[in-house]
């Protein structure tokens, strides 16, 4: 069932003459784990903010088609009902964080959607028992490191309950290992409350063995819409790298295997995946 | 830079913290309204010597010290300028006068939440918007300080000398450090207001929130020592008329 | 060339920097790495002159740095800034990059002379006129590395040039460090991205909790599990894979694709066939 349902979607930012989004046609099912990427400027970003409304409500310009999300019409719902339905954590720590307490940070959300105060102590609670952050609950988010404060943003959002979320380049400016842990974190989270999560990503390693589906836009348009495997099979690999992504080494490896003779089963995702692959191999 | 310091909120558990917003805030008023309805240079102090040892209950001393340092030049030519046009004594009233005015709402913002002056305003029946707006631009000071201190590097990097130069070609220095802080002053509050409206902001047309200001023993105690202190000063001044007994004992002792 | 003995830095009583020392010679390709807090970027402060050492020294050229004016450093030593946003301000492209030019006294045909050159260098001539806040992100980010190398300073050092960019975009960077490598100049890169390391660079110093933990060999340091861990680093997805694969003869200090398909190939290829 999709939840998601972008129909034949252009978009041009105001006072641009180029379109942001050329005809985009996609869908994302509910429950499923979906990552896009694209060189700077495909869109990526741009298309991330239609799902919860930013565009057209918040950034006005020309929308053309429509977004259908959680049955609802992006085009005609504003933000602050749909953002009760999707959640999205930004790039920057920084500018998602307005409180000085980590607690009060969580609660935002909750209090702009008038909850009663009982309802919102339970879920503050809740969240940040789920997250592994109750220990930074008196804390203020600009003294904790960026990953804890990504995390706090994600807590922040997920207190509201949405059904999808909606991630923005969140590991930019974190260290690898943050990183990991953060993308891990979100993983479980997302099978343990059944989310269909959207995350634009530059660093595809630590992805694209989890994701459902891995969409790749540029200049507007997409790309490829398929099942990481599918994305870096050897027909496609060439536009691939034409496009400029960061391709994981792991694939890289395979297709250079490939072209010496040397053929695996599939394409692996991961180094686990590449031994598993390769010992099937052998062991013929 | 320092000066800001002066109202910058630091977390702690102090018995001035856990007042009430509205308390200290008439805290600050009465300060604010002694300060102006006495002259007298003795009773001024004897108001500074009242707040300071505030500021040292609620672990703040430092910071306060360290602001009025930073205000030092600041004061120093306001006395100046006020020795010079109407001598020293009303220069030095006048000087202590600006401590006190800095001194009784340092108090009050070092050692309350944003969020909590965020609630009293809305208490007292100022708008939420207009009470968020306030408590974003403190939150953003010391962000703003940082980036502040960046760009400067980055600019000294590239060669500028802000120390040299006369008076005008120090102003125009300041251009490469200006227009980047606000462009990203700019860019920053899309991006807060991005993600607030992701989180609802503006649902609902009546908020709620997780903490409720309310009175507890401490804040009644401090009340009524606020109201009986302001009290017997107003009498003093107003009844007792004690300015012109001090005036006179200072004028006999010369 | 840059000589840092003993170096320690505070941040009001917080120690961020507990006895650094390092030696980097001209000519030098140097990543600097670590997690966030290390220490990396108030070490390369130390460069410049930005930050003075409050125990130690730090000689650029054989000059104390604690004894010159950022100003003068700098004209030696370029610094390109994490966030180009906090550097921008100038009308026009042109004027932003004609900037350190002008600070340094420069005579205006030589200034006009050299933004032309590193515009071209850069792919930017063609928006010289341009107001720089009307680039994009990866065209902002090129016009305040133009505004460093038109000075042509002999140290070039880029504070965390790969966050937030894409594929190609780090590509350009790494062609551009390796021109300015064939032009003599020394360059250090703070960054946190091991693949982009081990491809580009052949020395690595790794700074932990304020200490140097490692300095030496990329292949070394990249390849040790135990150090990257301290660091707070992950391995080179290569590498990860030469770990699992090491029970059957490939190396674990593999850093690049093609090394690892010639080891598989060879420890593989002949039971494959």
């Amino acid at each position: 069932m999709a939840i998601i349902e972008v129909k034949d979607l252009s978009y041009k930012y105001p006072g641009s003459s180029k379109y942001a989004l050329r005809d985009i046609s996609l869908n994302i099912d509910e429950g499923e784990f979906v990552v896009i990427t694209g060189p700077s400027g495909c869109g990526k970003t741009t298309l991330c903010r239609c799902f919860n409304g930013l565009i057209p409500h918040f950034y006005g310009g020309e929308f053309i088609g429509d977004v259908i999300v959680n049955g609802m019409s992006v085009k005609n719902t504003p933000i602050t009902i749909l953002s009760k339905y999707v959640g999205m954590v930004f790039q920057d720590p920084e500018s998602q964080l307005f409180s000085l307490n980590v607690e009060r940070e969580v609660a935002f959300g909750l209090e702009n959607l008038g909850l009663d105060r009982e309802e919102i102590r339970f879920r503050v609670n809740e969240v940040l028992e789920l997250m592994g952050i109750s220990h930074l609950r008196n804390r203020a988010p600009f003294e904790l490191s960026g990953g804890e404060q990504q995390k706090v943003a994600l807590a922040a959002c997920l207190a509201m309950r949405p059904k999808i979320l909606v991630l923005d380049e969140p590991t930019s400016h974190l260290d690898p290992v943050s990183a990991y842990s953060l993308l891990n974190l979100l993983n479980e989270l997302k099978n343990k409350l059944k989310l269909t999560v959207v995350i634009v990503e530059h660093r595809l390693e630590a992805l694209v063995a989890v994701c459902d589906k891995l969409i790749i836009m540029n200049e507007g348009k997409i790309v490829f819409n398929e099942d990481s495997k599918t994305v870096f099979s050897k027909e496609n690999i060439n536009s691939i790298k034409g496009i400029g992504i960061g391709i994981p080494k792991v694939v890289e490896l395979y297709h250079n295997l490939l072209n010496s003779g040397f053929t695996l089963r599939n394409i692996p995702l991961s180094p686990k995946m590449f031994k598993e692959y390769l010992l099937e191999v052998v062991r013929k | 830079m320092m000066t800001l310091k002066a109202f910058e909120f630091k977390r702690g558990d102090t018995i001035i913290h856990r007042l009430d917003p509205r308390v200290k805030f008439l805290l600050s008023i009465s300060f604010l309204a002694l300060s102006f309805i006495y002259s007298n240079l003795v009773m001024l102090l004897i108001f500074l010597l009242t707040i300071i040892p505030l500021f040292y209950f609620a672990k703040s001393l430092e910071n306060y010290l360290k602001s009025l340092k930073g205000a030092l030049l600041f004061i120093i030519l306001v006395s100046a300028l006020n020795y010079f046009v109407s001598g020293l004594y009303l220069a030095l009233t006048i000087t202590l006068r600006l401590i006190l005015l800095m001194s009784s709402f340092s108090i009050f913002f070092m050692t309350t939440y944003p969020e909590d002056f965020a609630l009293m305003l809305v208490n007292i029946g100022v708008p939420y918007d207009f009470a968020l707006t306030l408590t974003m631009s403190i939150r953003f000071v010391p962000t703003l300080a940082r980036e502040a201190q960046i760009i400067i590097d980055a600019q000294r990097s590239r060669g500028l000398e802000l120390e040299k130069g006369n008076f005008m070609v120090k102003l125009k220095n300041y251009i490469p450090i200006l227009v980047p802080l606000i462009v990203n002053a700019l860019r920053r509050s899309m991006s807060v207001a991005e993600a607030m409206e992701s989180r609802a902001f503006g649902a609902s047309p009546k908020r709620s929130s997780l903490v409720e200001l309310s009175f507890k023993r401490e804040d009644y105690i401090a009340l009524l020592i606020i109201v009986f202190f302001t009290t017997i000063m107003l009498l003093l001044k107003f009844y007792f008329h004690i300015e012109d007994s001090l005036n006179l004992y200072l004028f006999f002792t010369g | 060339m840059i000589e840092v003995h003993d170096l320690w830095f505070y941040y009001d009583s917080n120690p961020v920097l507990k006895g650094v020392s390092l030696e980097i010679n001209s000519g030098e390709i140097v990543a600097i790495m670590g997690e966030n807090g290390a220490g990396k970027t108030t070490l390369i402060k130390h460069f410049n002159g930005l930050l003075k050492p409050k125990r130690g020294y730090v000689k650029v050229f054989g000059i104390d740095t604690r004894y010159a004016t950022v100003a003068q450093l700098s004209r030696r030593v370029g610094l390109v800034f994490q966030n180009p946003d906090h550097q921008l301000f100038a009308e026009t492209v042109e004027e932003e990059v004609s900037f350190a030019l002008k600070n340094f006294g420069f005579p205006k045909e030589v200034i006009s002379e050299r933004v032309e050159r590193v515009l071209k260098l850069l792919d930017l001539y063609d928006l010289k006129d341009r107001s720089p806040f009307t680039l994009s992100g990866g065209e902002r980010r090129r016009v305040t590395i133009a505004s460093v190398l038109c000075y042509d300073p002999d140290i070039i050092i880029f504070d965390e040039p790969t966050v937030g960019q894409d594929y190609m975009q780090k590509e350009k960077l790494a062609q551009l460090i390796k021109l300015l490598h064939t032009r003599s100049k020394t360059v250090i890169v703070v960054t946190h991205d091991v693949e982009f390391v081990a491809e580009n660079f052949p020395r690595v110093i790794l700074l932990s909790s304020g200490r140097i933990i490692a300095d030496g060999s990329t292949r070394k340091i990249l390849t040790d599990e135990d150090l990257m861990k301290k660091a707070n680093l992950v391995l080179p997805q290569v590498t990860q894979i030469a770990y699992l694969l090491h029970e059957f003869g490939i190396p674990k200090d593999l850093l690049l694709v093609h090394e690892i398909r010639d080891s598989i190939l060879k420890i593989f290829a002949g039971e494959k066939l």
